[in-house]
């Protein structure tokens, strides 16, 4: 199967809106189609990785521990926009630390997760053979 | 690589254009569209950042028809900002090597 | 040169179904194919035929139907999301126990799969949302 380079980039807040989930079942589907998958959160999609989201209160499903299985799916290209965290006064402190296991490297734990510039976020759309916007 | 960015919401309503013209590479194409449309207007709050990108090589174009149904004049609209149908739209999007679409 | 369309919104609340009807024809009209026409989120909303809006409105939903059976367009309803806001075939009507199917004429249900292999298989993908 050819081989294309998958960019997901991720706007909107979890919950107020189903993008945010829905985006992350299209990542978990596509993952099986063995294409080169690369996530991107920039604007209020960075606070789909905030830790410690409990969502008892609001009554729906707390759909944050799905990110941290990315990794077993061969998920680990996750792209931060600074300039969004910076805006929101967040840091990757306050976000999920996300990884993967390397199988080249004897399954080496390995950060999947990069902090980026609008510069790095141009070149990463500008790569892409297929963008999907949520 | 050159990129097809489309903006569907005012600029004055949310942040779509600001953050897509930050990412704008020269030889890509904005185009306005649907609510979009408010921001290819002279004078607004958006004029400047947009002749900026502009300056930096990046295009830009609006779709006419969501500018007629708003009763939106394409004479208010901004020097340098081609008007396109439906059939450019598409011209646009074929032209470009991939889509960002700021939704 | 092929296309593939992903529509997010369901009709008559944002203009984003609208808007990726008038794009798919105008591709068809321009010597373009459309690969597939996938409708996810709320966009699934488009493959009800319980739609009835007033006489002098446009039926968003029957124009896809016509639109599809002049071009054997693929108009693809996402399963997950369909379940999720109540759109059903026979089959998936039966699976679920509910009395009827709503689904659109030339309309079909699939896998999140569908939007994937679009996105392969097509030199661009549209995306259509709010």
């Amino acid at each position: 199967m050819t081989e294309k380079t998958f960019v997901y980039l991720n706007r909107k807040a979890p919950y107020g809106s189903v993008y945010a989930l829905e985006s992350l079942e299209v990542v978990l589907i596509g993952a099986a189609f063995e294409q080169n998958v690369k996530l991107i959160f920039i604007d209020d999609g960075v606070y789909q990785l905030t830790k410690g989201q409990k969502t008892d209160g609001i009554g729906m499903k707390n759909f944050s521990p799905t990110f941290s299985a990315l990794g077993d799916y061969d998920v680990n290209q996750i792209y931060v926009d600074e300039q969004s965290l910076k805006d929101r006064g967040l840091t990757m402190d306050d976000l999920q630390a996300l990884t993967y296991e390397d199988e080249d490297d004897d399954w080496a734990e390995k950060n999947s997760m990069h902090l980026v510039n609008r510069e790095q976020i141009a070149e990463l759309i500008g790569d892409a053979d297929v963008l999907l916007n949520f | 690589m050159s990129t097809l960015h489309t903006v569907n919401k005012s600029p004055f309503e949310r942040n779509s254009l600001d953050t897509c013209l930050t990412v704008a590479a020269t030889d890509s194409t904005v185009l306005m569209y649907e609510d979009g449309v408010a921001g290819a207007l002279q004078n607004t709050s958006a004029s400047s950042a947009i002749s900026d990108a502009m300056g930096q090589g990046v295009k830009f174009a609006v779709l006419g028809e969501d500018l007629d149904a708003r009763g939106l004049s394409s004479d208010r609209v901004m020097d340098g900002i081609s008007v396109v149908d439906y059939a450019g739209f598409v011209q646009l999007a074929a032209d470009h090597d991939n889509v960002q679409s700021w939704l | 040169m092929k296309f593939s369309i992903q529509v997010n919104e369901g009709p008559y609340t944002h203009q984003a179904a609208d808007t990726a009807y008038q794009f798919t024809k105008a591709a068809l009209e321009n010597g373009h194919e459309i690969f597939r026409v996938f409708f996810y989120h709320d966009g699934v909303n488009n493959g009800t035929m319980y739609g009835v809006p007033p006489q002098d409105d446009r039926n968003v939903q029957s124009l896809w139907s016509e639109l599809a059976e002049q071009h054997e367009l693929d108009l693809v309803v996402c399963v997950a999301a369909a379940q999720r806001r109540g759109i059903m075939d026979e089959d998936e009507s039966k699976r679920h126990g509910k009395g009827a199917s709503n689904i659109a004429p030339g309309f079909r249900i699939s896998g999140l799969g569908q939007l994937i292999e679009a996105g392969i298989e097509s030199d661009r993908l549209m995306v259509f949302g709010d």
